[in-house]
């Protein structure tokens, strides 16, 4: 099974750490997994702020990066909500449409094509999961609580298969936390109380580590924490699934 | 210009513990609505009849605006078609000089807002009563309705009371909302006897039969127009549905989204004029065929004005309705408003995070943050961006198209924010003002696959 690995922008950028963990996950569970050089950004920044039309160089890019794999694998959902909606290359328009039905966030990857039932991990720790809108709504990584459908979760499913972990559910469980891409620099304000309402309600669980599958949600979250000189620190889910405390 | 969501937005934050209340009391609607909604197995499938059998309206609608206005006429109800907010306001100023009428009472409709009929009145020296105990209360106060269903959400009994003292004489800071609501139906009873004509909106007219349903939980559209010797119904286009039959679907939709209730307290079916009563209903495009001609924005004409969106948005419960500027505030108002003037409310499909909620919460399955997205990109493909963003945005296509570019710019911006951190770490940067920012690592994640990635592998 030859799996790209996709790590997003920032991620190769200021979490290299996520990365790390996803690629050694994915080898563990016996992948063949490939990390393209020449990749760089999934082009969600520009067309999420309305500048789509100016992603082509960005796509084309993408494109020549992660043709001709089988799957390509991302730990951030919202990256690949992105290339699955919007990715679009005139020069090669089936290389982009392939690479759109074969793109997977990590944890739908590891429990619908991997079919994980086992993880090596153990860790230690209070946790509370945070669920990304872009994976849990439009990816289906888990239930909502605004539809009455039966109650599932793909990543609650993978930590739960972690040693001695404690998980504890927030209050308003499918809460954004209010990054939203470009949002959390244009609307500050609103970005940063969602943000500070997202985190008392885990700080009212005496949770340890906030996770989640999008570490532009960790960041943005991380970002308040230490502005405030919370204890609470924030960690990917590939980081605990990976991790042997 | 129109003061910007993200500045209204940051002056209401600033009363942070004013923005809790706001945020939990409507937190408190969305998870009634949820109790209601999840007693409901066929839920899923009520919705989707329900966005079916507005798709088929709207696909048919000439045909269903004809048929009503057929059965209407033949039933005695006389119909206006108006197709600005002006000529809607027009019409009824016409009704009103014709029977020379001096006391008016009007119930909940969005469409009048949208219209601002109250100002169009009030400027030829007609004044109208806003009998919905809410709208009454920010009426009295010169303020917009900062939400659709419960316009006076933003405020607190606290001032409810300093507003009733003020306009109605109660006790001053008597908080007692039994007292200060008995205060309101005293003062409303009062408008309703008097009342010569009563103005209401029009949540379903019914295309098979010439009628139309007004839902309301006070009884107060009720009052007015069966008192009132001439009864005006304003209505947009897009609330025709082909027969009686589908009301069982969206009366069941409606009050489960808005309240939690399962059927609005009061859900009135108006046929006829009843003897010696003028009927009139007021039928308004102002922009509507506009929106149904674009294919990617039709779909928010199904909206049956709920406001479950509007409770379920984490953006809308932490900056008020007001930072909306205009009539319909909400995720839905920011699709519906670009339509009706895009300079204006080009800021408004930003006002969001894209997090989808008001998406899977809509009765009606309207693709909300979808058009969200869309609408952005609408806005800045006719211009109305600040250049700013535009240049930011032209940087970042050129960053993300070369990745020579991308990694030593990426190279150099940790090194900056390592070494010179006053760069980025300063008040200029909106994300370090109430934030930290990252820290950034000496190596990349491709740095150190280039270093360890196939080693680890062999």
């Amino acid at each position: 099974m030859k799996v790209a690995l996709f790590i997003p922008c920032y991620i190769d950028q200021f979490y290299p750490n996520v990365g790390i963990a996803s690629l050694q996950l994915l080898e563990k569970l016996g992948c063949d997994v490939s990390f393209p050089l020449e990749q760089t950004c999934c082009g969600q920044p520009m067309a999420n702020s309305g500048f789509a039309s100016l992603s082509k160089g960005c796509d084309a890019n993408f494109v020549k990066n992660f043709r001709g794999f089988d799957y390509i694998v991302a730990p951030s959902g919202s990256c690949v909500l992105h290339v699955k909606e919007h990715l679009h290359d005139d020069k090669n328009p089936l290389e982009a449409e392939k690479i759109r039905n074969s793109v997977y966030e990590l944890t739908e990857f590891l429990t619908d094509i991997l079919k994980v039932k086992n993880i090596n991990a153990r860790f230690p720790f209070k946790v509370g999961l945070h669920n990304s809108c872009h994976g849990q709504r439009m990816l289906n990584l888990s239930s909502m609580s605004e539809r009455v459908l039966p109650a599932f979760s793909k990543p609650q499913d993978l930590l739960n298969m972690v040693q001695d972990i404690q998980l504890i559910k927030p209050k308003r469980n499918d809460e954004c936390c209010g990054f939203g891409g470009t949002f959390c620099v244009f609307e500050e304000a609103v970005s940063v109380k969602m943000g500070k309402d997202r985190i008392s309600e885990h700080q009212a669980n005496d949770v340890d580590y906030i996770t989640g599958v999008d570490s532009s949600c960790l960041m943005h979250l991380e970002g308040i924490l230490n502005r405030q000189g919370n204890k609470i620190k924030t960690i990917h889910i590939a980081e605990i699934l990976n991790s042997s405390l | 210009m129109t003061p910007k969501h993200a500045d209204l937005a940051e002056q209401f934050i600033t009363d942070e513990p004013r923005t809790n209340w706001h945020d939990e009391t409507l937190w408190f609607v969305r998870e009634k609505r949820d109790k209601a909604v999840h007693g409901i197995p066929e839920w899923e499938d009520l919705r989707e009849w329900g966005s079916q059998i507005k798709n088929h309206s709207l696909s048919n609608l000439s045909q269903y605006l004809k048929e009503f206005e057929e059965k209407a006429t033949a039933n005695g109800i006389q119909i206006h078609w108006a197709a600005t907010g002006e000529e809607h306001n027009q019409i009824i100023h016409k009704i009103i000089q014709k029977n020379n009428i001096q006391r008016i009472v009007k119930s909940k409709s969005m469409l009048t807002e949208e219209c601002h009929l109250n100002d169009y009145l009030e400027h030829r020296g007609i004044e109208v009563v806003d009998s919905d105990l809410g709208e009454r209360i920010v009426q009295f106060r010169k303020e917009a309705p900062s939400h659709i269903v419960l316009p006076a959400i933003h405020l607190k009994k606290q001032d409810v009371s300093e507003t009733f003292h003020e306009h109605l004489n109660t006790e001053k800071g008597n908080n007692d909302p039994q007292y200060l609501t008995e205060a309101a139906r005293g003062h409303l009873r009062d408008k309703f006897v008097e009342s010569e004509l009563s103005i209401t909106g029009v949540n379903f007219a019914i295309a098979e039969t010439g009628g139309f349903v007004v839902c309301t939980n006070e009884g107060n559209a009720d009052m007015g127009a069966h008192s009132a010797a001439v009864h005006i119904a304003c209505m947009g286009f897009e609330k025709i549905i082909p027969k009686a039959e589908h009301l069982a679907v969206f009366l069941r939709l409606l009050a489960r989204s808005a309240t939690g209730q399962p059927i609005t307290t009061f859900s009135s079916h108006f046929q006829k004029p009843r003897d010696g009563q003028e009927m009139h209903i007021v039928i308004v495009d102002n922009g509507r065929s506009t929106q149904l001609g674009r294919e990617d924005f039709r779909n928010s004409l199904k909206c049956i004005r709920c406001a479950a969106c509007f409770n379920t948005c984490p953006v809308y419960r932490r900056s008020g309705g007001h930072s909306y500027h205009t009539s319909t505030a909400g995720p839905i108002g920011s699709i519906l408003n670009p339509n009706l003037d895009m300079k204006a409310n080009s800021d408004l499909p930003f006002a969001s995070t894209l997090c989808g909620s008001c998406t899977n919460v809509c009765p009606v399955k309207i693709n909300i943050h979808e058009q969200l997205w869309k609408w952005r990109q609408e806005i800045v493909k006719n211009g109305y961006v600040d250049t700013t963003k535009k240049i930011g945005m032209n940087g970042m296509a050129v960053l993300f198209s070369y990745p020579a570019i991308y990694r030593l710019t990426g190279k150099i911006g940790r090194w900056v924010m390592r070494v010179v951190p006053f760069i980025t770490n300063n008040q200029l940067n909106p994300w370090y003002k109430q934030r930290e920012m990252p820290k950034p690592p000496k190596e990349s994640f491709r740095d150190w696959y280039k270093k360890n990635g196939n080693s680890q592998k062999n």
